[in-house]
């Protein structure tokens, strides 16, 4: 299921997600970055404020997350390629123009390194986005296209997805990572520099030469064109919905209980499936690459031949409405949680994925 | 007939500029935004610039500027306008970007915005149209209305205890180094539209220096919002709001430049 | 005086007035008659106009087209 890599892989270094996040940028041909800087994201645009004027590009801190955004819309309307960063808070803030990004139709990438919330909150991971990132945020009916990477090599990989999604589709698209994953190091491969061209896009405001003029808008005051324009938005997310699925499975195929979950704590249910098939339970794991389109169908499809889900998140519960969603009543959804920063472990979701199976009351004979 | 006879022995001396689309205009009768966007026109079409510029229209009565200005243009969320041309400036340091904004745009929701672009000396110009009043929204006060001005949420007169006081944002960012040229002006007569147009032309040519912000406020009217027919807001112009907001430049750069 | 005169179309004319007050001739005034839109529009009332463009510099909705006598044309004449 998952995309591979054309583009040659040069160079090898290891390094924190959210550098190598930015110069993954600088590579895929960031034509401008605008940001504002935020815990625990900051590297993100001090790595670009001091890279970016020794290749290409144009890298600008913002007075504010709410000035960023609309930056990136200009530049995006102008026909470059452009992403911003941000964590949580400032996300909150980016929500306006987010929206008008999405009704407008310009590609742009964001990158929300998320944090522990609500409110100011704390500088510790978290998936407390998730509802934000998927079921709107901003205003209206709209979507981003979400990508959630576990490592830093999807941090750097992402970049270039991102930036391919949302050309094609002329939608926003949001890598939705967190605190952790920025901050950590691993070894990352990068793809060539200028391995993704790109071409100024014809609708783009560049100065009307030898054309009608462009003009960039969200506005339409007529009810049968705000709707027409709506519908139009709907069929392109239904395209995205048909095309751009992606997910991860891990020993799902003798299942009896699977474990759904995004990010890093897919990494920690990974572990987690391999602790509990050594004390002989068929656990399994789906990991849901892009969190907008969902991937319903493996869900809906495992649904009827499994015994439990159990979502795991670092949040209240959220992805696990969408689950719950896909799997229609045909079988139970558990949920377990961390938050406010704090991690899980494989240990516990181990003695959650027990605690569910003990309770569980076989049609055949299989007790431990 | 006779005009027939007349015309064969004349010559146009003045016709709407084509830089401006058929569209027929939103505005109020009497409104100077229309006057302000037909002036700005006819400036890009003297000099020759409408393949290179691209314009930034607000959230506002000239919500729809796009609609009337045959140059590429976008719209801005409210109060972004001068973030939004930004980001078109930084990645076309070529072309001509300025944005269009009125009062609630550029110094109420937009003040951060508006400081900071001219604070980084952002190449752009910077149309500040002021007639200190809300007016698509139906007429609310704007940090630019004047003291005992009645509005529909200042239905007493605006009260300094209150409201504060009525906000001189240019002379606010006449101070900031990054501010090139600060002026302003007015459309309500025909000098004072002729001097907004040689304001203009000064504005675009200084763009091509790199030198800075361009800003030109522009005190203008409301007839709909101020309640008066046409007529009377000239003298509303002349008598309340150039003793709050005299005319005239504020900074010029100085001759010696290069 | 040099000759003038001004096309105004009537159709895109608000009857705002602002070219009446503009004009230093008091060539202008409001018809009694109204155009599509239901606006009282201007027309040029008298003779004296010298095509100074004054009327059509401040109108808001660029409903004036000026013209003027040449001043080889107005030399002629004289």
């Amino acid at each position: 299921m998952k995309e591979t890599m054309e583009t040659k892989k040069t160079e090898i270094r290891l390094m924190k997600g959210n550098e190598a996040l930015a110069e993954a940028a600088i590579r895929a041909g960031l034509d401008a970055y605008f940001g504002y800087p935020i815990t625990p994201q900051s590297e993100v645009l001090e790595y670009l404020t001091e890279q970016i004027p020794k290749r290409r590009g144009v890298v600008l801190q913002a007075e504010s997350e709410v000035a960023s955004i609309n930056m990136i819309y200009g530049a995006a309307g102008a026909g470059a390629r452009v992403m911003t960063s941000s964590s949580s808070p400032g996300m909150s803030l980016m929500q306006e123009g987010i929206s008008y990004i999405a009704a407008a139709e310009l590609p742009c990438l964001l990158v929300n390194v998320v944090r522990g919330g609500p409110g100011l909150g704390t500088i510790q991971p978290s998936q407390g986005d998730y509802f934000q990132a998927t079921k709107g945020g901003g205003h209206g009916d709209y979507r981003l296209i979400v990508l959630a990477p576990s490592s830093v090599q999807e941090m750097c990989d992402f970049v270039f997805d991102g930036f391919k999604l949302a050309e094609k589709y002329r939608n926003p698209t949001m890598i939705l990572s967190d605190g952790a994953l920025g901050q950590m190091m691993e070894k990352v491969e990068f793809p060539e520099e200028g391995s993704l061209p790109h071409q100024v896009p014809a609708w783009a405001t560049t100065g009307k030469k030898g054309r009608e003029r462009n003009f960039i808008t969200s506005l339409h005051m007529e009810p049968e064109q705000m709707e027409e324009i709506n519908l139009h938005l709907q069929r392109k997310y239904k395209t995205i919905e048909e095309n751009e699925v992606r997910y991860e499975t891990f020993e799902v195929e003798d299942a009896e209980i699977v474990l759904v979950a995004f990010g890093l704590p897919a990494r920690i249910c990974q572990k987690t499936v391999e602790l509990a098939r050594e004390k002989g339970i068929k656990a399994g794991l789906v990991r849901p690459i892009t969190l907008f389109p969902f991937p319903k169908k493996i869900l809906s499809d495992l649904s009827k031949k499994i015994d439990h889900f159990l979502v795991i998140e670092l949040n209240a519960g959220q992805m696990v409405e969408d689950v719950m969603l896909a799997a229609n009543g045909r079988c139970p959804v558990h949920f377990k949680g961390r938050m406010g920063g704090m991690l899980i472990q494989p240990e516990d979701v181990l003695e959650e994925i027990e605690k569910i199976v003990a309770q569980t009351v076989p049609l055949e004979a299989e007790q431990e | 007939m006779q005009e027939e006879t007349l015309l064969d022995d004349m010559q146009c001396v003045y016709q709407k500029p084509s830089t401006l689309t058929n569209d027929y205009m939103h505005y109020c009768p009497g409104c100077g935004h229309a006057v302000a966007h037909k002036i700005l026109m006819e400036v890009v079409e003297e000099m020759g610039i409408q393949e290179d510029i691209i314009g930034v229209a607000p959230v506002g009565c000239s919500v729809f500027a796009y609609n009337y200005m045959n140059i590429d243009m976008q719209e801005a969320a409210h109060g972004r306008a001068s973030a939004v041309a930004t980001g078109i400036r930084r990645v076309l340091p070529e072309k001509y970007v300025f944005s269009y904004q009125g009062d609630g745009d550029l110094a109420a929701i937009g003040t951060a915005e508006t400081i900071h672009t001219i604070n980084r000396g952002e190449n752009i110009l910077i149309v500040f149209i002021n007639n200190g009043i809300y007016g698509m929204t139906g007429g609310q006060m704007a940090p630019t209305s004047l003291f005992g001005q009645k509005t529909s949420t200042s239905p007493y007169g605006r009260d300094i205890e209150h409201n504060g006081y009525p906000l001189k944002i240019t002379e606010l960012i006449a101070h900031l180094p990054g501010a090139y040229y600060v002026t302003r002006q007015a459309v309500h007569t025909p000098n004072t539209v002729r001097k907004f147009k040689k304001s203009l032309k000064n504005a675009f040519e200084y763009q091509k220096l790199k030198k800075g912000t361009c800003f030109i406020e522009v005190v203008s009217n409301c007839p709909s919002g101020w309640k008066m027919t046409p007529r009377e807001t000239l003298a509303y112009i002349e008598e309340k709001m150039l003793p709050e907001y005299p005319l005239g430049d504020l900074k010029v750069p100085t001759q010696n430049k290069n | 005086m040099i000759k003038g005169t001004v096309l105004i179309n009537t159709e895109t004319c608000k009857g705002c007035e602002l070219c009446i007050v503009a004009c230093p001739q008091e060539s202008l005034s409001l018809s009694q008659k109204i155009n599509l839109r239901g606006y009282r529009y201007v027309e040029l009332s008298q003779d004296n106009c010298t095509g100074c463009t004054n009327c059509a510099i401040v109108c808001p909705d660029a409903a004036i087209t000026v013209y003027r006598q040449s001043k080889q044309n107005y030399k002629k004449a004289v």
